[in-house]
């Protein structure tokens, strides 16, 4: 019988290449951030952690303290809801200027296509500007403007998520199918009415659920901030910690969960509704 | 005189890629005109059409919508005209989540102010306008209907009462009736020109089948390899001719029957 010839794959070699490469430079990054696994493993450095966690229990779920816990919850759903709303405000006029989908001049092109062209690249550069810089850098600096308390965190949540939004939500809709945009500009529609009426319809499940996990990455942030002296339950746990007091400690990381599970939560509920 | 819908002198366009759609085009039409394009696939039908609704540029030559320059005019002057040029596109461009009523609303966002359009999102300002369209195309009972709930057909319809509830004065119409079966072909065509008659607006419609363009329309371009192999009245247009246009398909004429066993 003839031995049958299978073609070899041609993309094989390249495949194995790239593979290599990338292995190689992931291998040195990991050197430079000095990572190893191993130390994780000491028998020292276990023992450390063990007597850490031991502090964590059990949690503190005294009346007063809960008390204490259930009013800086509010307060860091407040800065976080607060936030987020303020940095729609933002990402909303912004995204809509850069996608790309919804311009006007860009047909033909027409007249006037240089300067939109201006017009979303400065808005490109406003938007990296306002989330290049981490949140708890603008809460630093605002906290020096406004003084202790939740509004430096409010206003730091609405600048970088403002700029995070506006990235992601114009990216959401150049996935989208743009040509009903495209047909509405073409009748003479605006670009917001192309908006509403060509993409939102398309759009609305993903971009609601991504601004509800922005909105729980809110909740976390805003307890980060809390360290800064942003109130909430950030401020909670840092006077925990600095008392060395386990309990409380995890009894706000439990919150914590239960807030992110809520995110979940939500979101579902407002996928579903727009299903 | 008679108004002039739209004027091309020498236009040419040539594609991103390099590929030349349409050769030195000379064409003009007049409001209240019905003209039906055909050609075999890949002949210009589309390009042609696209210049007309001011999706494409000339890459050469020079246009006019309405004795206006499409391409010289401002921004706001643009969507203006843009809100009188009226396109029935192949495949509805139409979000599938969005009801129909809603997608026969929008015909006329280039006209409403905008706080009507936002209305509009939350409690149709219109009902019994997208119903009269839709029932002259036999659709009526989908008004409230998701898009996605709808054949092909049913949406390329929908797609039609957009553009007839738009009310525009130059109404266009690529493969307007490719999805739908013979009988309700030349209900839409009837449709079609029957509102384009009654409003004096301009009809230039592409067609694949050439019948239903001979049976409807009193003039006929025939487009070859992106040039104006013909423009005729339709009793001029001679059976000889048509296999000349269509020699590239071996001289086979795409008719309703062949066409729509598809």
């Amino acid at each position: 019988m003839n031995k049958v010839h299978h073609p070899r794959d041609p993309a094989a070699l390249k495949r194995f290449l790239v593979t290599c490469v990338a292995v190689a430079i992931l291998w040195q990054m990991m050197q430079l951030a000095q990572f190893d696994v191993l130390v994780l493993f000491e028998e020292r450095n276990l023992k450390v952690f063990a007597n850490f966690l031991v502090q964590f229990f059990p949690p503190n779920l005294q009346a007063t303290f809960l008390m204490l816990v259930l009013k800086a919850t509010i307060e860091t759903l407040a800065m976080a809801t607060a936030g987020i709303a303020l940095a729609l405000l933002i990402a909303v006029p912004l995204g809509l200027i850069i996608t790309y989908s919804l311009s006007i001049s860009r047909i033909g092109p027409a007249s006037g296509h240089q300067f939109a062209k201006l017009g979303r690249y400065l808005a490109r550069m406003l938007m990296l500007f306002l989330r290049g810089i981490p949140e708890i850098i603008w809460a630093l600096l605002l906290v020096r403007v406004f003084g202790l308390g939740p509004v430096a965190g409010v206003l730091a949540i609405a600048i970088t998520y403002g700029g995070m939004l506006a990235k992601v939500y114009s990216e959401i809709l150049e996935t989208e199918n743009t040509l009903p945009a495209r047909a509405l500009l073409l009748q003479g529609s605006g670009r917001i009415n192309a908006f509403l009426y060509g993409l939102l319809p398309g759009a609305s499940q993903e971009l609601a659920s991504y601004t509800v996990y922005r909105w729980e990455c809110a909740v976390r942030a805003s307890v980060v901030m809390g360290f800064v002296g942003a109130g909430g339950l950030g401020q909670l746990m840092d006077q925990s910690m600095k008392m060395l007091n386990g309990g409380e400690v995890s009894t706000i990381l439990i919150m914590f969960l239960l807030l992110v599970l809520l995110a979940d939560y939500i979101s579902l509920i407002i996928r579903r509704l727009l299903a | 005189m008679k108004n002039i819908a739209f004027s091309f002198k020498n236009v040419s366009f040539t594609h991103s890629n390099g590929q030349e759609a349409l050769k030195n085009i000379n064409i003009s039409a007049s409001a209240g005109e019905s003209i039906a394009i055909i050609g075999p696939s890949g002949s210009g039908k589309t390009s042609f059409l696209q210049l007309i609704a001011t999706s494409l540029r000339p890459s050469t030559g020079s246009m006019a919508v309405f004795n206006v320059d499409p391409w010289a005019i401002s921004k706001g002057q643009l969507q203006r005209l843009r809100s009188q040029i009226g396109l029935v596109h192949q495949a509805a461009p139409i979000p599938p989540r969005q009801r129909v009523i809603t997608a026969v609303l929008a015909g006329r966002l280039g006209q409403w102010p905008f706080w009507k359009s936002l209305v509009s999102l939350i409690y149709p300002v219109d009902i019994s306008g997208p119903q009269l369209c839709l029932q002259k195309l036999d659709l009526a009972d989908r008004l409230f209907d998701r898009c996605d709930r709808l054949s092909g057909g049913q949406l390329q319809r929908v797609g039609v009462a957009r553009v007839l509830y738009q009310k525009p004065d130059l109404l266009l119409a690529d493969e307007p009736v490719s999805a739908l079966d013979p009988v309700l072909s030349d209900l839409t065509i009837q449709c079609l020109l029957a509102d384009a008659q009654t409003r004096n607006a301009c009809f230039v419609a592409s067609l694949h089948a050439v019948d239903i363009a001979l049976r409807w329309f009193p003039r006929i371009i025939g487009l070859r390899d992106g040039e104006v192999f013909f423009d005729l009245p339709a009793s001029e247009v001679s059976e000889s001719l048509l296999q000349q246009l269509y020699a590239a398909e071996r001289g086979v004429l795409p008719k309703q029957d062949n066409v729509n066993t598809l």
